[in-house]
């Protein structure tokens, strides 16, 4: 083991070298570039024993990785924003066609109007692509994510690509003191990429084929599966890195004072730990406040939302999305599933950050207080609600 | 050159039992191909009547690996596989792209010029039928002048497809591509010759094929032969290499056969007037002039 200082970037790039990846397809765009980079310098080294490919463009990032993953190969791509919808056709490809690729998301606004500051506009506008959604909180986490990423993904069960997300600019671009997992102990904990999902000259094989109304659905039942079945995989992965690295994360979600909390503020990506400094402050002042930091977004923690919420009096969800004429998609996430545990809570939805724009500490304040005084509906952020009847 | 022949062609079938329209030229121009390259050969097709034709759960009609790409990424897909299985260290395998016409110059162009741009080891093959023929005979950017599709209709006003196809063989050779070639699957021994020959160069390979479409194209489908070759002989279209940074000419008709009677066969062509007959020969013999200045020729 050893301690860096580094970016989101940086450390998921020293991740992904860990994990041993055989293609990488690259194509810059602010602000994943410097994970490319990172990476193309470390294959020049020798360090990363890797196929890197300097497509033209976010489709091809993702069509070469979908063609390499087609051969066996572990594969690996980033991306961002426009990069990301521009590449749209090929997640549903990926996942569809069960290839296991991890591909790191630098979330940013889309336009228009222009901006490449952190939103999570890009990534939340895939959930249904099919892809395992994480979404990580700082660089250490980012960088035990890219390594945790292909052990979840390629699971037999899972077989399912793998989006990890890091919010562009404050996480990409913010320097953490990180520590390294030694390579012995990487290569220990995940082993190289073992399929039949792939290219065989011994017995040749059709894949990505069309199938029609008679079967189409029992791949897509089998896609949903698979996706679910990430949900145990991602326990048995955690609780095994924890044994060899010694850092435990905790599922699906994070809680933070829930267990006894009245108001619960439900978050995720990095704007979390202002949460739970601001829970601290309220706490101080004897107003029950708890943070519940969502790190899958796919598979969704539908039981663990109304296991901590169980109790809550109140909740709000802080997002970096709208779904324009409705709410935030983790907002709607988040009520469905207290609907379906039968849990009727107010609960507000609270729109902050798009195109980069500061949350304060000032701002989650204001957010436990609406929650305390049982406001619900959509609330932007400095703007105020809207209704949304 | 030509060192694979009808009679020393390999009597395995690598492409069989799809549902292609009788006469087809695509599926004839995949099924040669694949029976040069061999079983190690790894096809990707896109979106497209050959992966229509031939990947339906569970009839799937290719008895070598073959996978289906989106529309836009046959040349990003097989850049993927043959990296991915380079990575896996196989050595012994061909990838190999069958892309259509609009798959080729439409929308998968700017996958095929990275891919020439980074000289992946890959053959490239686009079977030029001349429209979008599995959605239904729509105009592609190699669509020739005049033709009549489901979206340039031949009316009084406007005499169906009024802009010249594409030279997608000249725009390959523009990137110095190791190789690129012309060919027609109304003369297959010259295409089979190279495929065989884009198989041994280390790089980049584009071979472009015409391949004739008889529904699409309004002629019989025991006609896709004849009218393969018949383009060739017209001059309309003109099997060649490019090599080194040369162009070098494979055939040289003694005199073309009429181009009135190569288009007035064709159901796509029937409404064309003498002035455009005239203006499709002019532009005939104008490329012509280009190839017989700037092409060597191989033959005697």
């Amino acid at each position: 083991m050893s301690r860096k200082f580094l970016s989101g970037n940086e450390a998921f790039a020293e991740g992904i070298r860990l994990a041993r990846p055989e293609v990488i397809s690259a194509y810059p765009i602010t602000p994943q570039t410097i994970v490319v980079e990172r990476l193309s310098e470390m294959v020049e080294d020798g360090s990363l024993k890797a196929e890197y490919v300097h497509v033209e463009s976010e489709h091809s990032a993702l069509s070469c990785a979908i063609g390499a993953s087609a051969a066996g190969a572990r594969a690996f791509t980033a991306t961002s924003s426009q990069g990301l919808l521009y590449m749209a056709e090929c997640l549903y490809y990926a996942a569809g066609g069960r290839f296991p690729i991890v591909m790191m998301n630098a979330d940013r606004s889309t336009a228009l109007p222009w901006n490449i500051y952190g939103d999570q506009r890009d990534s939340l506008s895939q959930l249904d692509s099919g892809w395992i959604q994480a979404y990580a909180e700082n660089a250490q986490e980012a960088l035990d994510l890219a390594l945790m990423s292909y052990k979840i993904a390629e699971n037999k069960a899972v077989s399912t690509p793998f989006m990890a997300n890091l919010d562009g600019f404050v996480l990409t671009h913010t320097y953490e003191t990180v520590e390294i997992p030694d390579r012995e102990q990487a290569d220990r904990f995940l082993p190289p990429y073992e399929t039949d999902n792939r290219i065989d000259f011994d017995n040749p094989k059709n894949m990505a084929f069309s199938a029609g109304p008679d079967t189409n659905y029992i791949f897509k039942y089998r896609e949903h599966e698979g996706v679910l079945a990430a949900k145990a995989v991602i326990a048995e992965t955690e609780k095994e890195f924890a044994e060899i690295f010694g850092r435990q994360y905790t599922g699906l979600t994070e809680s933070y004072l829930t267990e006894d909390a009245d108001y619960i503020l439900i978050t995720l990506g990095s704007i979390a730990g202002l949460c739970r400094e601001t829970a601290d402050k309220l706490r101080s002042r004897g107003v029950k406040a708890g943070v519940l930091r969502i790190r899958y977004m796919r598979p969704f923690p539908n039981e663990e939302i109304a296991r901590e919420l169980k109790n809550a009096k109140g909740y709000g969800v802080l997002e970096k999305d709208i779904s324009f004429g409705n709410e935030g998609a983790v907002y709607t996430n988040v009520n469905s599933a207290l609907k379906k545990a039968g849990l009727t809570i107010n609960g507000g939805n609270f729109i902050g950050g798009l195109g980069g724009r500061n949350i304060s500490a000032a701002d989650i304040e204001d957010i436990f207080n609406h929650i305390a005084d049982g406001k619900d509906g959509v609330h932007f952020l400095g703007i105020g609600g809207s209704d949304n009847g | 050159m030509a060192n694979k022949t009808a009679e020393s062609i390999s009597r395995e079938e690598f492409f069989y039992g799809h549902k292609a329209c009788a006469g087809c030229g695509g599926s004839l121009a995949v099924r040669a191909a694949l029976k040069v390259l061999g079983r190690n050969a790894v096809s990707v097709l896109p979106a497209g009547c050959m992966s229509a034709v031939g990947f339906n759960f569970p009839q799937l009609c290719f008895s070598n690996n073959s996978i289906i790409s989106t529309f836009a990424g046959t040349a990003s897909m097989l850049t993927g596989v043959e990296a991915g299985l380079r990575a896996k260290g196989y050595k012994d395998f061909t990838a190999v792209g069958f892309a259509g016409d609009g798959g080729t110059a439409d929308i998968g162009i700017q996958a095929l010029s990275g891919a020439i741009d980074r000289n992946d080891n890959i053959i490239y093959i686009c079977y030029d039928n001349e429209a979008y023929m599995n959605t239904g005979i729509q105009k592609s950017g190699l669509t020739p002048f005049g033709a009549k599709t489901t979206t340039t209709p031949a009316g009084r006003n406007i005499h169906g497809n009024i802009r010249p196809k594409k030279n997608m063989f000249e725009i390959a050779a523009a990137h110095d591509i190791p190789y690129a070639a012309t060919a027609s699957v109304g003369y297959l021994p010259d295409f089979i010759a190279k495929v065989k020959k884009a198989s041994q160069i280390q790089g980049t390979k584009y071979i472009h094929v015409i391949a004739p479409c008889p529904t699409g194209w309004g002629v019989a489908p025991d006609e896709t032969v004849d009218i393969a070759r018949e383009v060739v002989d017209s001059g309309l279209w003109y099997l060649a290499e490019y090599e080194n940074g040369r162009f070098t000419l494979n055939h040289k008709p003694k005199e073309f056969t009429s181009v009135e009677a190569y288009l007035k066969k064709q159901g796509r062509f029937k409404h064309l007037d003498d002035e455009d007959i005239r203006v499709i020969t002019e532009s005939r013999d104008k490329k012509w002039d280009y190839i017989n200045s700037s092409f060597e020729y191989s033959g005697k």
